[in-house]
């Protein structure tokens, strides 16, 4: 009997993450993004004062050795501020993003699997939740309902859902027809059994680089909120919130917008990056951009 | 084809109609309406109930629905919960400024990102790509907020070139809103042209490196032709797709720079509405987010076909 | 411009090239030390299996690399010129007016946004500077050339609307266009029909005639290659072994690897399945001391694994080859290769003959499946109808049809995949009586569904690429739970052993495997159901041809071993005719003619059987110049009423065949031929039908 022994290649884990170390502008995502959550976790600890308590004694200081960047105009040091400022858009945007994606993953799945008048519904469903202008639709839901975060983390899956969908039936459909799930369906296996095994770890990439695309939108679009009043609510130190109450100031202490303007900045180019790095380490084509 | 534009323009109604309905029975949740709005909280019954009946708020959800979508259907929008004006009339004239807006950043927007993409396309991975997607990975990377801030930041206060906010109101004529219009549009553009910029080039990329194009160049033609008729009109096609899903965005959804720079157009109404819980300018500009959406992908759709031949026959033996 | 005179010497000129390209462990090489030359008019075939670089010296002779690849030495000089150190504005007027590739995938490769006729006008204005009425002119001849119908009409056309065959003979016209000296053909007709396939090959003949420009032909199909090329090269692992004159090479190979890809080709003329060589190619890039076949070579001696790769020698002639370049073999034994008789064409035991009276195991009547949207139904006919057909407990019943056959379709139907439309298919179950296959495998009792099991031809989809290999033989095996036994990791390794599988592949992913093994892989997933029919659909038709031997032997043990009755689908009669007991064959979903194997090879037959017999390319076998075939289209759907070959057969009769079903004839043993033609008429046809073509 012939010996036939290939050269073993390495498995898939190992080739995504060399592909990613390989790739600086990933790296520098990844790692930016793991700092501002390490920074999210561990304000308490890194903040040199409280974010919240008001000093009318030390108001529009500019930045100097006791506040590295500076007041506001209650004087609250801007420094602790921004270390805080991450935590609620983070946890936040993630919740949102992990339940957006998933349920948009698995409900585009199933759609494409078993087409027929499932499909057709959930097209229908998504086609008209994806026509409502976001922002309209986020600012009506939260105001109908309040500003709990989890409010937020309903509305963001509500809104952003049917992209996911629409993305994952696509590439579910290119997987359906292969003949491994055929032959899973020749067996008479269950729907569940097959989108677990045959078809979820096929568009598993896809789904992958959709959450980290959608993370960044997602973070974007909180701050918005946050910026027109909608989201954090005062005295909580939000990034988007400090943009808004320190607009008026811009001209005369412009430190009270830099330092949340750079925090925000950081957090969504990393993972932008990170996103861009995991799609080509994943080979996913990225070729369905789009604005909100 | 003209039974295809047909059968779309129908679907087009129907998510029209749907997302008309979604947004109508989210509205009907509004806890509090316009009355508390409009008299304050100290109210009495009597003439929050008096107001109510008088606006019509009185009447169940359904039937409010139906008296609206008749009501539209005639051309006529209902009256603003709050001031009475002609909603249509009013929303016509924010859709008027917002469009200005919309047209100025397009024509900036797209002309610069289809060059900037087919460059950083072409020259990948060498300087002209590095530099040009560094800068989209930024623009995209900034929220709305931030980008205007800067840009008053710098071209408002710095250097004093362009007002920080504009102070015409809605029915401003067009040639007073001119001169404020650059800051909000170039915020904009920004923003757009990012994404345009990315899809485009991961396109060039792509059907540069497709058969057909080294096909094409096996045959000796000049590389400038195998460029511009061989590989571009297949790598424009998919950017035709993100440029229609941003032209129904700037329609529909530019809320914060609006809000920003205080430009008169749908945006910044949408804000005051949702605060003020006006029911029916709500409504209708939803309705005209979801028709500009909608509308938008037909004619991306349109022009792909116009495009791409295979799209144009239904079915075909491969 | 290609007026200048000729250099002298030979018009392509491959010196020593090697090629390689950039990987994670450094340089790899794709091709290592060719050298080859072509006179004007000359034809070249290059032989090789995937992965053997191929591929990657036919784009050199275009002076084009993938990217990432560099020449690391040698040379390509195309009439005295060096391709690689030519400038741009050089290379690119060689490009197309010296020198012209057709590629493999014409429908890749032509520009879909651009119609076919300004992609040909391109050529003309570059290369002959014509333009305008001139230009559509000149390109309406070169269509013609090519046997396009209509060519005024089909420049104004786009690549999707045409045919696979019109769309390679658009990329040959295209090709032709700068007036070249040299053509190259890079697998000119893979994804053809065979009848297709047949009749742009002998457009390439008439082209060299009319035209005399030289063709490098590359191929992985000896057939291909006997059929147009006067040389041929063989090439392996980056490599040439060999390379002569065609006739020569085949009937007495210098080397041991050619013999052994001659040996196990499967041909019409012998009957038995095609020996195997055992081993499989080196992976591209690897860097093995000594002769790189020396792993899988039965003559190999210590001197062959030492020192340097064996170098190409001219061999002394022999008395009776025709004269020329010389014969080369890369072989240091190569005079006794040369002299070895003749690999013996071992009948192998098919297993006990299956006759009459063996019991049917499937018996399918009448039955129809309709693939139609259910709007498109009230004209024309089902894509698959009328079907009698009744499959034997141990026999291989071969399915044989072109693609739009409707033989896929029908498989599926019975493994209760696609619903029929009508029709009983029942599976007969002996004393337990009968079994109804009309219903969706979904609702099929479990022991039902274990009795038929489906094998896959592509190999690439046919496993889950994110699964471990003996996840996809766990499955099945938890499904079909045959009761307590041994536990499953047990028999999943006693199914690796039956395939023949090394039982530490069980812990690979798909994409570590070669598709060989894959489809070994495949194959033991429908054992492992323990099934009683396998559906084999186009098992080996994407396996190279030595690979492809050793599986249909493998089927064909399993079958003796375990009594498995096999559905045997495949468009390949030559691969039909090593393996099968019976034929079917189908035209667009109709059957024309059912008999044993031996029965339908030797005639009467149908007339579309005779197409695809006459069809076949055997290698070592070149077609009579006097033979002019037209290029035929295959057809998408079938006719109302009538014959389903009423439209393209040579003996159609009006009134007859249009309209009224044809009836069944017997000959003899079973043998039924489906035809309005008289048995004695359909016997002599073979004989008409070739007058009638050359006339």
């Amino acid at each position: 009997m012939t010996r036939t022994i290939t050269e073993r290649a390495p498995g898939r884990l190992r080739q995504t993450w060399g592909a990613l170390r390989g790739s600086p502008s990933a790296m520098t995502g990844a790692v930016l993004v793991a700092l501002h959550l390490v920074i999210a976790l561990a304000a308490p600890l890194l903040a040199p004062d409280s974010p919240v308590r008001n000093n009318a004694l030390e108001t529009l200081q500019s930045p100097s050795l006791s506040h590295l960047a500076g007041t506001d105009q209650y004087g609250r040091d801007i420094l602790s501020r921004t270390l805080y400022g991450g935590r609620l858009a983070l946890s936040v945007s993630l919740s949102a993003t992990v339940l957006a994606v998933g349920l948009g993953a698995a409900v585009g799945c199933l759609a494409a699997y078993r087409r027929g008048w499932l499909d057709d519904v959930v097209m229908r469903v998504v086609d008209a939740i994806l026509a409502v202008p976001p922002v309209l639709a986020l600012l009506v839901i939260v105001t109908v309902l309040g500003t709990d975060p989890v409010v937020i983390v309903l509305a963001v899956t509500v809104v952003y859902g049917p992209g996911v969908v629409r993305v994952v039936r696509a590439a579910a459909l290119d997987v359906v027809p292969r003949d491994y799930v055929t032959a899973a369906r020749a067996r008479g296996e269950g729907t569940f059994s097959v989108l677990l095994r045959d078809i979820g770890p096929n568009v598993l990439d896809v789904v992958l680089v959709e959450f980290a695309m959608r993370a960044s939108w997602v973070v974007l679009l909180i701050s918005s909120l946050s910026f027109l009043g909608f989201g954090a609510n005062p005295p909580t130190p939000d990034w988007g919130l400090m943009v808004s109450e320190n607009r008026s100031m811009l001209a005369v202490a412009p430190w009270t917008s830099i330092a949340p303007i750079i925090a925000l900045s950081t957090l969504v180019i990393g993972l932008n990056m990170a996103a861009d790095g995991l799609a080509k380490a994943l080979g996913v084509d990225r070729a369905h951009g789009g604005a909100a | 084809m003209s039974r295809y534009i047909a059968r779309r323009l129908l679907l087009a109604l129907v998510t029209i109609w749907l997302a008309s309905l979604g947004v109508f029975l989210a509205v009907q949740a509004l806890p509090g309406d316009v009355t508390t709005q409009i008299l304050g909280q100290n109210a009495t019954r009597a003439n929050v109930a008096a107001l109510r009946a008088e606006l019509g708020l009185d009447e169940s959800p359904w039937r409010r629905y139906l008296d609206w979508m008749s009501g539209m259907l005639h051309g006529d929008f209902g009256s603003s919960l709050v001031n009475h004006a002609s909603v249509g009339a009013e929303v016509g004239l924010r859709l008027r400024n917002t469009m200005l807006l919309a047209g100025v950043t397009v024509v900036l927007g797209v002309s610069l990102a289809l060059v900037l993409g087919v460059v950083a396309g072409l020259y990948r991975d060498r300087w002209p790509d590095l530099a040009i997607s560094s800068l989209s990975l930024v623009g995209m990377s900034m929220p709305e907020f931030v980008i205007a801030t800067v840009l008053v930041l710098l071209f408002s206060i710095n250097i004093p070139l362009f007002p920080a906010v504009v102070t015409a109101g809605p029915d401003a004529r067009l040639g007073d809103l001119l001169p404020a219009i650059w800051l909000p549009s170039i915020a904009l553009t920004v923003v757009m042209a990012a994404y345009i910029i990315r899809m485009l080039r991961t396109s060039v990329i792509d059907v540069m490196a497709s058969e057909f194009v080294t096909t094409a160049r096996l045959k000796g033609i000049s590389p400038a032709r195998v460029v511009l008729r061989h590989a571009l009109p297949s790598a424009l096609l998919p950017t035709l797709n993100v440029i229609a899903m941003n032209i129904a965005w700037l329609v529909g959804g530019v809320v914060v720079v609006e809000s920003v720079f205080n430009y008169p157009g749908v945006g910044l109404l949408t804000i005051d509405a949702v605060h003020n819980r006006d029911l029916p300018v709500i409504q209708t500009i939803a309705v005209l987010g979801a028709a500009t959406y909608v509308l938008c992908n037909l004619a991306a759709d349109l022009a792909a076909m116009a495009l791409n031949p295979r799209l144009r026959t239904n079915r075909r033996t491969a | 411009m290609t007026g200048t005179q000729p250099a002298p010497g030979p018009l392509l000129d491959v010196r020593d090239l090697s090629v390689a390209y950039r990987s994670r462990g450094g340089l790899r090489e794709i091709v290592s030390g060719v050298s080859l030359s072509l006179d004007a008019g000359q034809t070249l075939g290059l032989v090789g299996e995937s992965g053997c670089g191929k591929s990657t010296l036919a784009a050199a002779l275009l002076g084009h690399l993938r990217a990432g690849a560099r020449v690391t030495s040698g040379e390509v000089l195309v009439d005295g010129e060096s391709l690689f150190a030519a400038p741009p504005a050089r290379l690119r007027a060689l490009r197309g007016g010296t020198v012209a590739l057709v590629p493999q995938n014409a429908g890749h490769a032509l520009t879909p946004t651009m119609r076919v006729g300004h992609q040909v006008r391109e050529v003309l204005r570059v290369h002959r500077g014509l333009t305008g009425e001139a230009a559509d002119a000149e390109a309406a001849v070169l269509f013609a050339q090519v046997r396009l119908p209509q060519p005024r009409v089909l420049l104004g056309r786009y690549p999707h609307e045409l045919s696979g065959g019109q769309q390679q003979r658009v990329a040959i016209a295209m090709a032709l266009a700068g007036n070249p000296r040299l053509l190259v053909l890079d697998e000119p007709t893979t994804g053809l029909d065979v009848v297709t396939q047949a009749g742009v090959l002998d457009l390439l003949n008439g082209i060299r005639r009319e035209l005399g420009v030289a063709m490098v032909l590359v191929s992985h199909d000896l057939g291909v290659v006997s059929a147009a090329c006067d040389r041929v090269a063989v090439m392996y692992a980056g490599r040439l072994v060999e390379r002569g004159d065609t006739q020569a090479t085949y009937d007495r190979p210098t080397h041991p690897y050619t013999r052994g890809l001659v040996a196990s080709v499967p041909s019409l003329a012998e009957p038995g399945l095609p020996a195997a060589m055992p081993g499989t190619p080196p992976q591209p890039g690897s860097d093995l001391p000594g002769c790189s076949f020396a792993a899988r070579c039965a003559l190999v001696e210590d001197r062959c694994t030492t020192g340097g790769a064996p170098e190409l020698l001219l061999l002394p002639p022999q008395p009776e080859a025709p004269s020329g370049d010389g014969h080369h073999s890369a072989c240091l034994r190569a005079e006794e290769v040369r002299a070895l008789p003749p690999e013996v064409r071992e009948t192998h035991q098919r297993g006990a003959r299956v006759g009459d009276t063996a019991p049917v195991l499937v018996s399918l009547r009448d039955v129809a499946v309709d693939y139609r949207p259910r709007r498109a139904r009230s004209q024309g006919a089902p894509t698959v109808a009328g079907i009698d057909l009744d499959i034997r407990r141990g026999e291989t019943l071969a399915l044989v049809g072109e693609s739009g056959s409707g033989k896929s379709t029908l498989a599926w139907t019975i493994a209760g995949l696609r619903a029929p439309s009508a029709g009983t298919l029942v599976l007969q179950d002996g004393e337990a009586g009968t079994e109804d296959l009309a219903r969706p495998a979904a609702r099929r009792p479990p022991g039902l569904r274990k009795r038929l099991q489906l094998v896959f031809q592509n190999a690439d989809t046919s496993l889950n690429p994110r699964r471990v290999v003996s996840d996809a033989l766990r499955r099945p095996l938890r499904v079909f739970a045959q009761d307590g036994a041994a536990p499953l990791g047990e028999r999943v390794d006693a199914l690796l052993d039956d395939v023949g599988l090394d039982r530490e592949l069980g812990g690979r992913l798909p994409g570590q495997l070669s598709g060989g093994q894959r489809q070994r892989v495949g194959i033991a997933r429908a054992l492992a159901a323990g099934p009683d029919l396998v559906l084999a659909d186009e098992v080996v038709s994407a396996l190279d041809v030595s690979v492809q031997a050793s599986v249909l032997r493998l089927l064909d043990r399993l079958r003796t071993e375990r009594g498995i009755t096999y559905l045997f689908i495949s468009h390949d009669l030559a691969v039909v005719r090593s393996i099968a007991d019976r034929v079917a064959v189908l035209y667009l979903g109709r059957l024309c003619e059912v008999g044993d194997v031996e029965a339908v090879f030797s005639g009467p037959n149908h007339p579309y059987t005779r197409m695809l017999l006459d069809a076949v390319l055997e290698p070592g076998v070149r077609p009579e110049p006097g033979e002019r075939r037209p290029v035929e289209e295959p057809e998408s759907a079938p006719p109302e009423a009538g014959c389903p070959f009423q439209r393209r057969c040579p003996h159609a009769l009006p009134g007859t065949c249009d309209s009224v079903t044809p009836p069944w004839r017997d000959a003899e043993g079973g043998h039924r031929i489906r035809c309005h033609l008289e048995l004695d008429v359909l016997a002599s046809t073979t004989a008409d039908t070739k007058e009638l073509e050359a006339s």
